[in-house]
């Protein structure tokens, strides 16, 4: 499907990944260096198109403001219901600093 | 009773020719026969809807109304939120996600009367033209069960089709609504960004996602779109507009409207679904209206523009599940550990694709190149359709260019997924609404023909959708669910 010069070197895939904190397997990294590769170069066609002084589109209006007034949230016992750990009213994680 | 839209149940229960619950019984035993089949439904809270449905009918018994959707069976795309009833995208990383809250529509629905069904299948996180990504395996064409449904709203486009349910929501991205409906042979509408709420909707990419109806016939689009509609101060972007009576505007006909349609982009058409069309342009002439060529030329960049900004949309969106507050979490010595396997395990490999793909053209070096650059080409494709539409009062092309595909098909192939939503991505790059109502079979499979108007003009765009389907009939026709795929015929 792709030419081998669409692929995206194998070490873009583990930067990119590790920006979204994916593990990818072996296989998965292969399949989307091929993956991303051609799909890279198909929208890479956009530089056909010229857009100097163009704007970019901003779907929202601009800003949309409310007085701020309190309200009943959800309540801790609600928020907290999901909660894939958690220690008295707090969300809890393992340690965030690597042991040395 | 399958078969009759929801505007010919709505006097029957009324006048009390048929209880509420009885109509609700009649879809859950249509469910129970079909569904093994299809796979429709991710979830059904049978007792819940029971309960609610004699409500209303003990509200109709009294005298009282109970709202314009009393006693009306309806299914949820499972990418709304629907308090104390599990909510997974489609997805691994939501298996066990109950939201503490209804989504905007929802609430909307139920203060209308309706009664929720259950929640039906998606590609994962709604990313996806099959449906085949779904984490809890594909649902099936009832046309054809070895043929996709369409995606990603493929579970609430069958849940109608195969006359389960008469209405439905889903949303659309990219052509998430009215892709499914075309191949499955129902009616579905993207209304204009901004029209309906976006609040409990899981987010996917939020400058293009919207919820809309998905039925058997314009007129019942109509119907729902008017309950969906309106301004929502949790969603910001959800616009203080007025909204019509949108069922007022069903009968005003198309007689000297003008259609514009864009041939130049419509080369790569199936020659049979480029004949289908031709009929449904010759239709819509009978009907009063003028053809108009129209000139898009940006709209082949609508496509590519849209396969950057939604997974770069998608992979922000995406990065709250993350093993802390809700869904998957798999454990890790420490917290970045944590989430990679998290985030490794919970997601399937579509929805990495595009968290990778958005990832990499919103990083540092790429996203000039990529993201800034698809941001004006949005505005240039958004600027083709104000130009055109100053000129004619509708635009029509087709929904798609094939019919439905073989299951399996374009799995391996994620391009040429993606190249399935040609025909629809410009409508939401652009905010327009655009409606899918069926047109001519191809090769005896469903076809949709696609409507799209200015923004907030949905009443136009479903009033053409009645003409039409008042002349042609297409949209009665039914898929012939036979002994063989398990369920009553």
């Amino acid at each position: 499907m792709s030419e081998p010069e669409t692929r995206l070197p194998l070490r873009e895939v583990d930067h990119v990944a590790r920006l979204a904190r994916l593990d990818l397997e072996p296989e998965e990294r292969e399949c989307f260096a091929l993956q991303l590769g051609s799909v890279l170069e198909y929208v890479g066609r956009l530089a056909e198109v010229p857009v100097e002084g163009v704007p970019s589109t901003l779907q929202a209006p601009a800003n949309v403001l409310r007085e701020d007034e309190p309200a009943a949230g959800l309540g801790p016992e609600v928020a907290l219901a999901n909660a894939p750990d958690r220690q008295g009213d707090y969300f809890r994680i393992p340690r965030i600093l690597e042991e040395d | 009773m399958y078969r009759l839209p929801a505007h010919q149940l709505l006097p029957l229960l009324r006048a009390r020719q048929l209880r509420a619950r009885d109509l609700l019984e009649k879809a859950l035993a249509r469910i129970d026969g079909l569904d093994p089949t299809l796979h429709a439904f991710l979830a059904l809270r049978a007792d819940q809807a029971r309960a609610q449905a004699d409500q209303v009918d003990a509200e109709l018994d009294a005298g009282r109304d109970p709202g314009p959707l009393a006693g009306l069976p309806v299914a949820l795309k499972d990418n709304l939120c629907l308090k104390g009833t599990p909510t997974t995208c489609g997805s691994r990383m939501l298996e066990t996600f109950v939201p503490p809250y209804d989504a905007t529509v929802v609430r909307r629905l139920q203060d209308a009367g309706a009664i929720v069904v259950g929640k039906t299948n998606l590609d994962e996180f709604a990313m996806g033209s099959s449906t085949e990504n779904s984490a809890f395996g594909p649902t099936r064409n009832p046309w054809d069960p070895q043929r996709v449904p369409g995606g990603s709203s493929g579970g609430s486009a069958v849940a109608v089709a195969a006359g389960m349910v008469p209405l439905a929501l889903g949303s659309d991205t990219g052509g998430s609504i009215r892709q499914p409906a075309a191949f499955c042979g129902v009616s579905g509408l993207k209304p204009t960004y901004g029209r309906v709420s976006r609040h409990g909707l899981v987010a996917f990419a939020s400058s293009l996602d919207q919820v809309g109806p998905l039925a058997r016939d314009a007129r019942d689009c109509a119907l729902l779109l008017g309950v969906l509609a309106g301004h929502d101060p949790m969603d910001s972007t959800c616009r203080d507009l007025p909204v019509p009576d949108y069922q007022a505007l069903m009968d005003r006909g198309i007689e000297g409207l003008r259609l514009g349609i864009p041939r130049a982009f419509l080369g790569g058409l199936d020659p049979e679904m480029a004949t289908s069309f031709e009929e449904a342009g010759r239709a819509l002439v009978g009907c009063g209206a003028e053809l108009v060529d129209v000139e898009l030329p940006h709209l082949e960049y609508a496509l590519p523009a849209y396969y950057i900004l939604a997974p770069a949309e998608a992979s922000s969106n995406l990065a709250r599940f993350d093993g802390v507050r809700y869904g998957l979490r798999v454990p890790g010595p420490d917290v970045a550990t944590m989430m990679r396997r998290t985030r490794a395990a919970g997601f399937g490999p579509e929805v990495k694709r595009r968290i990778m793909l958005g990832t990499y053209t919103l990083s540092a070096g790429y996203h000039e190149a990529y993201y800034s650059r698809a941001q004006k080409v949005r505005s240039v494709v958004g600027e083709d359709f104000r130009k055109a539409l100053a000129r004619v009062d509708l635009l029509v092309l087709p929904t798609t260019p094939v019919p439905a595909f073989p299951l399996g098909e374009k799995t391996s192939n994620p391009l040429e997924m993606y190249l399935s939503d040609v025909y629809t991505v410009g409508v939401n790059l652009a905010g327009l609404p655009g409606l899918s109502v069926p047109m001519a079979p191809v090769r005896g499979l469903p076809a949709g023909l696609q409507i799209i108007g200015r923004a907030w003009d949905e009443g136009g765009v479903l009033a053409c959708g009645e003409a039409f389907q008042s002349a042609t009939g297409f949209h009665l026709a039914a898929a012939e669910l036979g002994p063989s795929s398990g369920g009553p015929a």
